[in-house]
Order: structure tokens, then C-alpha cells, then sequence
């Protein structure tokens, strides 16, 4: 429950803490900590970096893989926050932007692969710097689109109320955007970031350690640790490297994640105190900190007032010149646009000649392909909702059960499902069918989590009330789930399947196609085809089969789910 | 007093002031006047919407000016072009005899819903408007800390809006507002989103800072529907009519101040301004009713389409079963007693002088005879009743009727009565007209609707269509 904190004014009387000489400490150590490890990432390359399998390796690699995710997350937030600025405020740009967004987001994570990296090692030859800026920015392809989407989603609804006020109390574009555009964003963007690092985290290994065109290249880190424990067999290096990735993700948890998300209620645009609030120790500790409070005070806050008189004095208040400005901005914005649609065009033309080359037969690998995978995410899909329906409405409707197994299930869905797959393939690699069996319990991993998820937060949406009438009219059990709680969680099943279909398209990359011992393990599918395609470097066939999985995902939300979430929307809302 | 003093239009108090209050004689200048403004919107089919026509007037220094009219008479939207948030698409706005373009710099508002950033403590709220205006940290605190006093939200500096009840919510609105010294304070419904005794409470305390001058502003402008509201507030009430929004009447009420409601001067006053909004000036109204031929033609040859208004037949009824046997006819002292301001009885009494099952004279209202029938019939009889004066008075069911029996299947969609009420009405007003005249339908078992599949359709048993065959 939610207890009252001290009263705003008795704050000022909190007692200086042996936290509070920690806490410089603690900054200062951990600015070092990224200077130095940042500094590792220098010097020259060679294609066959080998992993140290010893455990006292593991803490230098752990905070490698660290630094390099949160690079990866400022890059991604930085790139969202411009990107869904720009499209919101420019009539022109939005046009462009949103529909390129709805492409970039389906395409999946790895096959970015091919041209980042090989841009990247052209632009520092033979230097690990380039290898790392490309696995940053792999990371970066996996978690900015959905940030970008609640970003933009976020300012779009801003209340034309609160629009009215920021332009009859005349705020300038700088003042507008730190005090109404982004706190309104600020919600949306937390949760959002949660999963994008969780996806950071399920994509490790292969973002660490990665073959193109026949060449390894492997960057010290967790990831690239799980994988050449799992190659070598050694189950203890395995299941310590395992250990110390859900400690990592747990920490992060408590540290960043429940802060963050305790902090960002302040932005819920709600009329009346919500009676359960998340909350976090940590940051309760910080907001009392006298130390924070002086650092606020003494620092950010003439920061913050100093360039803040700079932009609103800047403004004048005539408004033709801003009418002129305006005008030549239009101009520019065009000429832009004009740019990017050249760009587009004749990036589609050089592709539809790498395509014209290739022959009938990888067509048809491709076409069998997406069949097969078509197959395994709809499969897929059956599994995962019979396993997280039943699941997820007993946690939804049990409180305590919810309490307990919540924070649980997102630990469990942040955990990379291939750093499972060793263990998994040990039994696996053996039964009937191989990885044709095994892919889709592998893509299941990664993609059921998104269902669960959404499915109790539906369960907990529906009114008790309804339940109660459910008994009192002596609903049978099938009764009650088909005319209460299959529709009361309807909408919420519908977001859910969206990104869980999603993700199961992308997790076949990893799924289909494994290398393991020294040996390679293949599914007939597209996943494995753009895998192999991007192991052997045949590009065309690469473009071709990741061009028609982003169709194939896009069309799918397109025609299937989007109709479906509207009837959601339309017939299954609970009007409480 | 049945009726008001119907003698005088205006009723014109005399200068006998019982306290040191306002002396209205200064010599008033005009610093706003709108010249034939005008709003119209750019229909999806092509055709534009005029929601508002041809205003024209001053607004003074030292008057709190009222904007008074049903929904949908344009009110808000008036009260945003002369705050310079939405450009007229006719007509200019004079800000000291020059021509408004963009914000007028002499305007802050006070919001229906407060618009209240969340995120900002009542301080920060309260300095938003100074913070953009680029004033040093130390002026600026002072300046808004004297308007939080002045206001009465001492104590409740660091609070975040959340944690305030309504009423305090307003203040902080108010205190933003008049933080930046606007020379015309707007408010747009500032007590409509309150409950009675706050918003009679904060109304009061309004009006002392201004009579006591202790706020900075030269005129008010506030928007409201409530008519008492209205008598109760301002030098000036200038009431709008609908269907498009234009100025009806413009009224200076010169009662001292502190006005007693009770008094017979305020109560014809109100009085006097409900005849006028329930005066049936509305031509097409009347048209519509002593014609009886085809609608289609009609259509063509009319600009104005009759307009339902978006009430419930259950609440038609409730207003008939309130008349029976009832002595007072006085429409005001109806809602007086059932505590409905203009808004919510207006449309109810539209909808059953629609249906011409009320008739209404210089502000008394009368059940018909069908409506007399009508309270004393029960359910079945009562919904036949309806689908007759349905068809016969309701243009768009008639509409729909006969669209209906054109089909084979007796099946359209609502698309097809949409496209026609876009003619005439805004996208979003042409779904209000289509959802009340399908309720209105629907109650008296003329057709259904099924919403999913946006189709309006004859049921097969209906009674409708066996009296059809």
C-alpha cells in the first residue's frame, strides 16, 4: 500500500545520512568506471577475438556489455526524442516519418547487421572501435522504434487545453518542450524504455558476437561469453554467466527501473491520486537526500534559470518575423523531405537491381521459407496463448499472487532466450525433428511474455463487480470465461498478440538457425535464411528474405490486427 | 409574477447605489472590437460550415461582459479569436484599432478545465506565464507568491495540482491568469467543471478582487451557459443564438452590485433573457412545422437544416410528467426548482416543442393536447405516439424513413444519412444529430441500429413495419 510520505515542509528537517557521503562518491566512481571501460574499446581489431571461459573474467566482461547497452539506450533515446519531436511539430516531416517508423519497426533487429557493421568497419578499418560502434548500434535498432511510437503517440494527445495555455502564456518552443511536450511524454517513454532494454538484453549474444560473410567477429562481453560457454560445453561457465545476467537485470531493476517508474507518476495527467502509487526506496532516499537537495539547488537550478532567460529573451514578439522565418523553414523542410524521398528512390532502385540478380531457386528458399516460419509463429502464437491466458488472468485476479510472481515474470522475459538455448538443445538437439521442433519453443521464449503481460493487466482492469455478478447469476466456469473475461481482456489480448507476433518473426533469426559445438543446427524457414544469408554474405538473398518478412509483418498488422483492435476498441471497452 | 415586466426589453435599474462600490461613470473606451466576424469550417465533402456569422461588437474598459448562449452558439470559440488562438475566417479582430494577428498580447485565460500542468507544483503553474515572459527569478517569485496570497492558496505553494480539491484547482487557474496583468481576463466556463457552493463561493471572491480593484485587469470576459451566472456577474450580457452562432441580444445590466437574486429587478432580468433563448426565432423551426411536403425538395431550396437537440426521449417525458397539473408555467422557476441551469432544460424543452408536444408562450410552457395524451397513456401507447409526431415533425427521421423503404432489404448505412447531414453540420455535430435521432428512432420501435456495423435497419416484427404493409 501506498504510505503517505512526510509532509513536503518537515523534508527540509531530514538528517544528513551516511548515504548521503556516498552518494558524490558513488557518482564520481561510476562516471570512472564508464570513462575507462569506454577506453577499452579503442585499438585495433583482429576478426578472431577469443573469449576467456575463466569466471574471473566474467566481471570486466559484464560491465563491457554494460557500457555498450547503455550507449545503445542513450543513442536510442536521444534518436527518439528528435525524431517523434520533429515529426509531431512538422506537418510535412510527419508524413514522411510515421509511415517510414511503421517499416523500420517490423524489420527485424539482425538484419541491420550486414550494412551497419560493414559501414562501420569501412569507416575505422581494422580498429575494434568501428566493431563497437556497430554492435551499439545493433543494440540501438532493437530498442529505439517503439520509444519513437509512444513518444509521438504521447504528444499528439496532449489536451488542447493544456496546448491553449502554453500558447496564451506565450512559451516559447524551448520552454514549451521541457515544460509541457516531454513531461507529457515521460510516462510512456519509461515503460517503453523498460522493454526496449529488456529486448536489449534478449538480443545479447547475438549482438556481441556475430558472423558476416564468413568472418567472426567477436567483442568481449556477456553476450559473447554465454556463446562460447555454450560451444565449449562447459555448463559451469554457462549457468555462472546466466547467474550474473538476471543479477545484472534484477539490479537494474531495483536501481533504475522502479525509481524511474515511481518518479514518472508525477507526470500521469490524472485528476485525483491514484490509490496504489508504485514506489521506490531508492528514490525516496534521493528526494530526502540533503545532498541531492543542494546539488538541485546549487547547480541545476541556476543552470536550468540561466538558459532558460536566454531562450525566452531571445523571443521577440513579432509575429511576422516568425511568419517570414516560418516560411523559408517551409522551404527548407521540403527540400528535405525532397532529399529523403530521393534517397528512398534510389535506394529502391539499386535494390531492385541487387534482387534482379538473384535466381528462381533463393526465390524459392525465400517463399518456402516465410511458409514454414509462417507456420511456426502461428503455432507459436496457439501455444503462447494457451499457456499465458490461463496464467495470466490467475495473477491478474489474485493480488497477492500478483505481487509475488510480477516482478518474477519480468526478470524471466528480459532473460535472452538463446543463452537458454545450449541448455535447452542439450535435450533438444536430440528428440525427433530437431530444431524444426526446437525453433518454436525458442521463438515461444521470446515472444509469450508480451501476451502474458498484457493479459494480466487486463485481468486486473475488469471490475470486480462484474465477477461478482457472475456468481451471483451462478455462471458456469466456461460461462464466466466466455462472457466475462475473454471479452473483459479482449483488448488488452490484441496489443499483446501484436507484439508477441512480432517478436516471434524476429526471434526466428535466432531460433532457426544455431550454432552449437562446432556444429550448425537449421529450420527450414526465414529466419534461417537471412542467418545463413548474412553468415555467408549473399546479400541479395538477405535483402530479398528481409524484405518480404517486414512485409509479411506489416501486412499482418495491417489486415489482420489493426481491424481487430479496432473492434477491441469499439465493442469490448469497459465503460467504468 | 407570472412573466417578467414584458413592457421593458432592457430593464434599466436606477443609479441608487447602497454602497461605495463601482462608479461606472468613467468614460468608457473600447480597446477590442470585432468586426463582422465570422467562423466557418471546410467540410471532408467540400462544403464549408459557418458556426459563426457576422459579429460585431466592442468590448469596453471596466466591464465584465458575459458571452451567454446554448451549446453550440460558438461561445468558446469567440472567446479563442479574441484571445487570438484561432484566426476568424471573416472579419478582423481590432486590438487598439489595429488588426489581431496571432495571440493578442493582452489576453490570459482562465480554462474550463484549468489546464493545470500536472507536473509543476502551484508556484511553478503560477509562474509559467512570467517564466516565458523572460522576468528575473527574484521579481518573478515575488509576483506570483502576491497573486497566490491574493487569491488565497497561501500554504499551498509546493502542492502538486492532484492534491487539491476543484475549487483550489480554479484558483491556481485564476491566479496564473491574473499573475501576468492581462488587460482582458477571458474565462471560459470557469465554474462549470465546480460543484454549486464552490462555484458560488469563488464566483463571490472574483468579484470582490474586482470591485475592490485589487487585481490588475481592465475588462473580463466570461463565457457561460448559466444565465443567473450571467445576471449575477456582469455590466454586460450579450447572449448568442445557435445554428450558426450570432448575437442575439446585448444587454447592460446596471443592478449595483452585489446583486440580490431574489429581488424582483434581477429575477426579470433573468427572466427577460430566458424568453429570449427560448423565443422561437429560429425560422426553419417554424417553416418546418406548417409544411407538410416533400422534405427532399425542401432540402434544396433551404440553407438551414432543422437541428435536433441531443436530449433523451426519457428526459422529454420527465419534463411532461413535471407539468401535469402544475400551475407554474414559468420555465425559469421549472429549472429553478429542478436545479438545471439554461443548457440542460433548453434542449429538453427544443426537443418537445419539436415534437410538438409542448407549446411555449413568452416563457410559460403548456403541454400540448397530444401531450397531455401522451403523459396519460402508458409505455406502448406512449411510444406510438412518439413514432407519429416523429414522422410528422422530425425532418431527419423522415429522412431516414424513407431511405429505409426505398431499400428492398430495408437496410442502409449510416454513412448514406451521414453524407446528407454533412451539408449542413460539422463531421462531429452530423454524428450527434445521426446518434439522437436514432435513440429518438429506436424509442419509438421505428427502426434499430446496429452500432458495430454502422447500419440502420426496419426490425422484420417491428410494429412499424406492419402498420408499413
Amino acid at each position: 500500500m501506498y504510505q503517505p510520505t512526510i509532509d513536503p515542509k518537515s523534508e527540509f528537517r531530514s538528517r544528513w545520512t551516511i548515504g548521503d557521503v556516498l552518494l558524490p562518491l558513488a557518482i564520481i566512481a561510476f562516471i570512472f568506471i564508464i570513462v575507462q571501460t569506454a577506453s577499452n574499446f579503442t585499438g585495433s581489431y583482429e576478426s578472431g577475438y577469443v573469449i576467456n571461459l575463466s569466471l574471473g573474467a566474467l566481471p570486466v566482461y559484464a560491465l563491457q556489455t554494460l557500457v555498450r547497452m547503455l550507449a545503445a539506450y542513450g543513442i536510442s533515446l536521444v534518436f527518439s526524442l528528435v525524431y517523434a519531436y520533429v515529426a509531431y511539430r512538422s506537418p510535412i516531416w510527419s508524413k514522411v516519418l510515421i509511415p517510414l517508423l511503421d517499416i523500420l519497426q517490423s524489420i527485424p533487429v539482425l538484419s541491420f547487421l550486414p550494412a551497419v557493421v560493414l559501414a562501420l568497419v569501412a569507416l575505422f578499418p581494422g580498429q575494434r572501435l568501428g566493431i563497437e560502434i556497430a554492435s551499439i548500434l545493433l543494440i540501438f535498432t532493437g530498442m529505439t522504434w517503439n520509444m519513437t511510437f509512444s513518444f509521438y503517440q504521447s504528444l499528439t494527445s496532449i489536451p488542447q487545453e493544456l496546448i491553449e495555455a502554453s500558447q496564451v502564456y506565450r512559451l516559447g518552443a524551448w520552454q514549451r518542450f521541457w515544460t509541457l511536450e516531454l513531461p507529457s511524454g515521460v510516462v510512456g517513454l519509461v515503460w517503453n524504455s523498460v522493454m526496449s532494454v529488456a529486448s536489449g538484453w534478449f538480443f545479447l549474444m547475438e549482438t556481441e558476437s556475430f558472423t558476416l560473410s564468413s568472418r567472426d567477429f567477436t567483442l568481449p562481453g556477456l553476450g559473447s561469453f554465454l556463446r562460447a560457454a555454450a560451444d565449449a560445453g562447459d555448463n559451469l561457465a554457462i549457468f555462472t554467466g546466466l547467474a550474473v545476467l538476471i543479477a545484472i537485470i534484477t539490479v537494474i531493476d531495483y536501481l533504475v527501473w522502479r525509481p524511474l517508474i515511481a518518479w514518472a507518476e508525477k507526470f500521469k495527467n490524472e485528476t485525483v491520486e491514484a490509490a496504489q502509487v508504485p514506489e521506490s526506496r531508492l528514490l525516496d532516499f534521493l528526494r530526502r537526500s540533503p545532498t541531492m537537495r543542494i546539488i538541485s539547488d546549487r547547480v541545476f537550478m541556476p543552470i536550468a534559470e540561466a538558459v532558460n532567460h536566454t531562450f525566452s529573451a531571445k523571443k521577440t514578439d513579432s509575429l511576422n518575423i516568425q511568419r517570414k522565418a516560418s516560411k523559408w523553414l517551409n522551404w527548407f523542410n521540403w527540400l528535405l523531405v525532397g532529399a529523403v524521398g530521393f534517397i528512398v528512390v534510389s535506394g529502391t532502385w539499386s535494390a531492385i537491381a541487387l534482387l534482379s540478380r538473384m535466381p528462381l531457386s533463393a526465390w524459392q528458399q525465400v517463399a518456402v521459407g516465410a511458409l514454414f516460419t509462417a507456420i511456426r509463429v502461428f503455432i507459436v502464437l496457439i501455444i503462447s496463448l494457451i499457456i499465458t491466458v490461463p496464467i495470466g488472468v490467475s495473477i491478474g485476479r489474485n493480488p497477492k499472487l500478483a505481487q509475488f510472481l510480477q516482478p518474477i515474470v519480468q526478470i524471466a522475459a528480459s532473460v535472452p532466450a538463446t543463452a537458454l538455448f545450449p541448455v535447452l538443445l542439450l535435450y533438444l538437439g536430440n528428440i525427433a525433428g530437431g530444431l524444426d521442433i526446437g525453433a518454436v519453443i525458442l521463438m515461444n521464449l521470446g515472444s509469450m511474455w508480451y501476451i502474458l503481460f498484457n493479459v494480466i493487466a487486463g485481468a486486473q482492469a475488469i471490475p470486480s463487480e462484474l465477477f461478482e455478478a457472475a456468481r451471483v447469476y451462478k455462471l458456469s466456469t466456461w460461462q464466466r470465461w466466455q462472457t466475462l473475461i475473454l471479452p473483459g481482456i479482449f483488448p488488452y489480448l490484441v496489443t499483446g498478440i501484436i507484439t508477441a507476433v512480432g517478436g516471434a518473426w524476429n526471434a526466428s533469426i535466432a531460433g532457426e538457425y544455431v550454432k552449437f559445438q562446432g556444429r550448425v543446427l537449421t529450420a527450414t524457414g526465414l529466419g534461417s535464411t537471412i542467418t545463413q544469408a548474412s553468415d555467408v554474405g549473399d546479400f541479395p538473398l538477405l535483402l530479398a528474405s528481409t524484405i518480404v518478412m517486414s512485409l509479411l509483418v506489416v501486412m499482418t498488422n495491417r489486415l489482420v490486427w489493426r481491424p481487430l483492435y479496432k473492434v477491441a476498441q469499439v465493442k469490448y471497452q469497459l465503460v467504468v | 409574477m407570472g412573466l417578467g415586466s414584458e413592457n421593458s426589453p432592457i430593464y434599466v435599474a436606477q443609479n441608487t447605489y447602497t454602497g461605495n462600490i463601482m462608479v461606472q461613470n468613467v468614460a468608457k473606451k473600447s480597446f477590442i472590437s470585432l468586426e463582422g466576424i465570422g467562423k466557418s469550417y471546410l467540410q471532408p465533402n467540400g462544403q464549408t460550415i459557418s458556426i459563426i456569422e457576422n459579429i460585431n461588437c466592442q468590448l469596453q474598459v471596466g466591464e465584465i461582459i458575459a458571452l451567454l448562449g446554448p451549446s453550440g452558439s460558438g461561445k468558446s470559440t469567440l472567446m479563442r479569436m479574441i484571445a487570438g488562438l484561432i484566426p476568424p475566417s471573416s472579419g478582423k479582430v481590432l486590438y487598439y484599432n489595429r488588426q489581431l494577428i496571432g495571440l493578442n498580447p493582452g489576453v490570459a485565460i482562465v480554462f474550463q478545465n484549468f489546464a493545470l500542468y500536472p507536473w509543476l507544483t502551484v508556484l511553478e503553474n503560477v509562474e509559467l506565464g512570467l517564466k516565458a515572459k523572460g522576468e528575473a527569478k527574484d521579481t518573478r517569485i515575488q509576483k506570483a507568491l502576491r497573486m497566490i496570497d491574493v487569491i488565497g492558496l497561501d500554504g499551498f505553494e509546493n502542492a502538486y495540482p492532484k492534491e487539491l480539491s476543484g475549487g483550489m484547482r480554479q484558483r491556481v487557474g485564476f491566479a496564473r491568469a491574473l499573475a501576468v496583468e492581462p488587460e482582458l481576463l477571458c474565462m471560459d466556463e470557469p465554474f462549470s467543471a465546480l460543484d454549486v457552493l464552490t462555484a458560488e463561493n469563488l464566483r463571490f471572491e472574483l468579484l470582490d478582487l474586482w470591485l475592490e480593484k485589487k487585481i490588475p485587469t481592465k475588462s473580463i470576459l466570461i463565457v457561460t451557459h448559466g444565465i443567473e451566472e450571467a445576471v449575477t456577474l456582469a455590466d454586460r450580457v450579450i447572449v448568442l443564438g445557435r445554428n450558426p452562432g450570432r448575437i442575439r441580444a446585448d444587454l447592460s445590466i446596471t443592478l449595483p452590485h452585489y446583486r440580490d437574486r431574489k429581488s424582483p429587478e434581477f429575477q426579470a432580468l433573468v427572466d427577460q433573457v430566458y424568453k429570449i433563448l427560448t423565443n422561437p426565432d429560429l425560422p426553419d423551426l417554424s417553416i418546418q412545422t406548417s409544411t407538410t411536403t416533400t422534405p427532399v425538395v425542401e432540402t434544396k431550396s433551404q440553407p438551414k437544416y432543422q437541428s435536433l437537440p441531443h436530449v433523451r426521449i426519457g428526459s422529454v417525458a420527465g419534463l411532461l410528467e413535471l407539468l401535469e397539473g402544475r400551475q407554474d408555467k414559468d420555465l425559469y422557476r421549472i429549472a429553478q426548482e429542478l436545479l438545471l441551469e439554461v443548457d440542460d432544460i433548453l434542449p429538453i424543452v427544443e426537443a418537445s416543442k419539436l415534437m410538438e408536444l409542448v407549446s411555449i408562450n413568452e416563457g410559460d410552457i403548456q403541454p400540448s393536447k397530444i401531450g397531455e395524451k401522451f403523459i396519460n397513456s402508458n409505455i406502448d401507447e406512449r411510444k406510438e405516439i412518439i413514432r407519429d409526431l416523429l414522422q410528422q415533425n422530425i425532418r431527419l427521421v423522415q429522412q431516414i424513413w424513407q431511405l429505409l423503404q426505398a431499400k428492398r432489404n430495408h437496410r442502409i448505412s449510416e454513412e448514406l444519412v451521414l453524407d446528407i447531414l454533412e451539408n449542413y453540420f460539422t463531421t462531429k455535430e452530423a454524428q450527434r444529430q445521426l446518434r439522437t435521432a436514432m435513440d429518438w428512432g429506436r424509442y419509438a420501435e421505428l427502426f434499430s441500429y446496429d452500432e458495430p456495423s454502422g447500419e440502420i435497419f426496419i426490425e422484420e416484427n417491428s410494429s412499424a413495419i406492419e402498420e408499413l404493409v
